[in-house]
């Protein structure tokens, strides 16, 4: 019983998978302030999580301001030219490419999405 | 001499199905609510800043603590060498870890950020008495999870006894812990007492007898299994014990209390002008949950309705109490500046009132029903409860020294048990 | 784990009978005090501290505290509480007001024997020995170094035990979605919060919203520095006029001091 519905499963996966993933689009963002990241981009891609974590602790816990990563300057930079924010739609930085990876985001739960001047952060 | 018990699953199709659906139907309410709650967030529930700790808390409590008060039937026949109860304790050892497992849940999904478990279990604060109760918990389970399995693998009934006692000594200290979360709390005046931890003993061991003996009862009689009367005598007596022993620790509570004058005012607004708070501690603690069970099974002329119906009051009265202690100790405001009369925007000096709203009424009931579910579901695929419970060994003096006592072997029919 | 622990343990010998220490050489005080020019210039605020240079860890050195004069706080003025509530973004949502977060709040008591009644803010009083960590089963309440008690919103799991054992009825739980905070105050559904002593305020060398608001008002009735520092305003007044600390009964020593009570 349990083989049989596990075969099903795979064929019906296999069967789906494929033109779904060719279906979704690449992210197509667009970001507020372009230029030079804190490090390459493909560094950026499989470890910025890491970096975040790493600095939330030290800003939070031991009170470290002005490091070189944060993710308020994150934002600043990569907020959407439109919306100023790094959520919102598939344009947006953060959700863009995390709704295409299928990948919660937890960040926002707490965090300001707006970069300061759209969420009108005092000075 | 336990390799003479026969243990069989629940044979009774359509009693389980209505029992199974039963407790399913509340359990997706709970799960429901617990989705429309993480949804919307707290906001939707009575609970507040004040009452942060509400109805769910009041029952997962309630299970924690009656879960280790329940495996007090196999701590006797394993660690006081009770024959008598032998044939009983696996049965006791799964309602055990089956209440321990709803009244978690419930707390689990109560939390505000539920979705992080992984966190829970991973980042500890050993300062924490909560923290330690996470240990202690899991602990449980794993001795618990033994217990069982010395009892129902008939190659290591030997070690038994050995686990049993090592259960026996967890579970005192998880009430003790569970007491503490409360008794540990400086600054609530209600609680902030080390008498909290024992008197938890106490009320674990009156609730955890009762619900096993509700669950023992309920069984054999769709079941049709027999159930002899010296066993129930002995139990009925057992809990009775228990329930004195709650009432007295109650008492003695609230009397050391009232000696302090600084403790007046909040002894008066629970035991005097609390509302719904004196309500539930007079009726429902004390005389649903004590008064009443007490003379329930010990007047003379005790029938089996009468047996259960006391420890359905029991339960009752063991929610009250929950409810006196958790909900009453928050609205109860905190003194921050003795001597003077405070008021201001976040109800200082103010008494809280609490109204649970639908949703963490399911929850909680859920609770219950998780337990129930999975008792259910164990006793149906696991040899637990003994074919035959009736007395047997009417020839035990009462005086009852640990005797070898066949029970169920005589009615051994291999018809009745196809392997 | 033991980082945290570590943390905490740090701190907790923070408080003011630890010792006095000297303050940040005057060096440091120099380049931090440049810095604050540098980054936000023409901000018409007064520096009471320095800002911490980038990279720097907060110091236990440091304990930051605050003495409320409660004779010059009147029972009307909300400056304080208003100037919190902007600050950190705290405002009231959808559901009944006893939900609501409040970080900071007036309280007005009266004597029950004499009558006499005194009005002052009530919030987070940055106890040396906090019981809201003490309790905390994932270590999210925490102590910095320089004694300002956080909630690390990124570890709460919600439980609320801290609010049982917090004495002064300081904190909140977040009922239900935010997305107005402040970039620089995260806080959000399912978590405990509480007055962050503005600690992004501090940090950068400013003073906490409300103590800027009430002396903007005229009030004048708080006064925020660092208790460790022998020759601050508030370890000279602390020193020389008598004040208390709230539920000292409780020996939890806390950074926030009141007059007249
Ligand atoms: S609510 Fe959060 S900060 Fe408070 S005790 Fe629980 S985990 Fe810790």
């Amino acid at each position: 019983m349990i083989q049989r519905l596990l075969y099903c499963l795979v064929l019906l996966l296999a069967f789906l998978a494929p033109p779904a993933a060719a279906e979704v689009p690449k992210p197509a963002v667009a970001i507020a302030n372009p230029g030079q990241c804190v490090a390459p981009a493909d560094v950026m891609r499989r470890s910025h999580m890491d970096m975040l974590k790493h600095q939330r602790d030290r800003t939070l816990r031991q009170g470290e301001r002005g490091a070189k990563y944060s993710l308020n300057a994150c934002i600043e930079c990569h907020a959407s030219k439109d919306s100023g924010s790094v959520l919102g739609g598939k344009e947006n930085f953060c959700e863009g490419c995390h709704s295409y990876v299928a990948i919660k985001l937890d960040c926002f739960e707490c965090h300001q999405p707006k970069a300061m001047k759209t969420a009108g952060a005092r000075p | 001499m336990a390799t003479h018990i026969a243990y069989r699953e629940l044979g009774n199709r359509s009693a389980f199905w209505t029992l199974f659906l039963l407790a399913g139907v509340f359990v997706a309410a709970g799960l429901v609510a617990h989705v429309v709650m993480e949804h919307h967030g707290h906001v939707i529930t009575g609970m507040d800043n004040r009452i942060v700790w509400g109805l769910p808390h009041v029952f997962a409590v309630f299970l924690i603590v009656a879960a280790s008060g329940a495996l007090n039937v196999a701590s006797t026949a394993s660690v006081f060498g009770k024959t008598i109860y032998k044939p009983l304790a696996p049965l006791s050892g799964l309602v055990s870890l089956c209440l321990l497992a709803g009244g978690l849940a419930v707390l689990v999904l109560d939390l505000g950020r539920s979705d992080r478990m992984i966190v829970a279990a991973t980042q500890y604060n050993f300062k924490s008495i909560f923290a330690w109760n996470i240990f202690l918990y899991t602990g449980f389970y794993a001795v618990v999870g033994v217990y069982l399995w010395m009892m129902l693998e008939k190659r290591f009934n030997k070690y038994s006894s050995a686990v049993g006692t090592a259960a026996f000594i967890w579970r005192l200290v998880l009430t003790t812990g569970t007491g503490s979360i409360f008794g540990f709390l400086i600054a609530r005046e209600a609680y902030q007492s080390a008498i909290m931890a024992p008197m938890f003993i106490a009320y674990s061991l009156a609730y955890g007898t009762a619900i096993y003996l509700i669950v023992l009862m309920i069984a054999c009689r769709i079941e049709a299994r027999p159930l002899g009367d010296e066993v129930l005598r002995r139990l009925k007596n057992l809990t009775a014990t228990f329930v004195a022993a709650s009432l007295y620790f109650c008492a003695a509570h609230h009397l050391t209390n009232l000696y302090f004058t600084r403790n007046h005012a909040v002894e008066a607004f629970i035991l005097v002008d609390g509302g719904s708070i004196t309500q539930s501690f007079w009726l429902g603690q004390v005389l649903i949950g004590g008064v009443l069970p007490l003379a329930f099974l010990l007047a003379p002329g005790v029938t089996r309705c009468r047996i259960l119906a006391a420890c359905m009051a029991i339960v009752f009265g063991g929610l009250c109490q929950m409810y006196v202690t958790i909900i009453g100790g928050q609205a109860w405001p905190m003194d921050l500046f003795p001597g003077y009369s405070a008021t201001s925007s976040f109800a200082d000096g103010v008494i809280q009132q609490y109204s649970p709203g639908l949703w963490e009424i399911l929850l909680a009931f859920s609770g219950l029903a998780i337990a129930a579910l999975l008792m259910v579901v164990a006793l149906r695929v696991l040899r637990i409860l003994p074919e035959r419970l009736d007395d047997a060994p009417q020839e035990v003096p009462l005086g009852d020294a640990p005797q070898e006592v066949p029970l169920g072997d005589a009615s051994r029919d291999p018809a009745q048990h196809p392997r | 784990m033991s980082k945290r622990g570590s943390d905490t343990g740090m701190s907790v010998g923070a408080g003011p009978d630890s010792g006095r220490r000297a303050f940040l050489g005057t060096g440091v005080g120099i380049a931090a005090a440049t810095g604050v020019l540098a980054i936000a210039p023409g901000i018409g605020l007064i520096e009471i501290a320095q800002a911490r240079p980038a990279g720097e860890l907060a110091s236990s050195k440091v304990r930051w505290g605050l003495l409320i004069d409660s004779r010059r706080c009147k029972s009307e003025c909300q400056a304080c509480a208003k100037a919190c509530a902007k600050e950190n973004a705290v405002e009231p949502g959808s559901g009944r007001p006893s939900q609501n977060s409040q970080w900071l709040r007036k309280i007005d008591l009266k004597d029950k024997v004499t009558g006499r009644e005194v009005s002052l803010p009530m919030m987070c009083q940055h106890c040396a020995k906090p019981p809201c960590v003490d309790v905390c089963p994932t270590g999210a309440s925490m102590q910095r170094a320089d004694g300002i008690v956080l909630v690390d919103r990124h570890i709460c799991i919600g439980c609320r035990y801290c609010i049982m054992a917090c004495p002064y009825q300081a904190r909140s739980f977040v009922h239900e979605p935010l997305h107005a905070q402040n970039p620089e105050v995260p806080r959000g559904q399912g978590c405990v919060e509480g007055c962050t002593l503005c600690v992004h305020r501090v940090d950068k060398g400013q003073q906490p919203a409300c103590v800027q608001a009430c002396q903007d008002s005229g009030g004048g009735a708080m006064l925020f520095g660092d208790l460790n520092d022998p020759t601050s305003d508030i370890a000279l007044r602390i020193a020389s006029v008598a004040s208390s600390q709230v539920r000292a009964d409780l020996r939890l020593n806390p950074a926030v001091r009141y007059q007249g009570i």
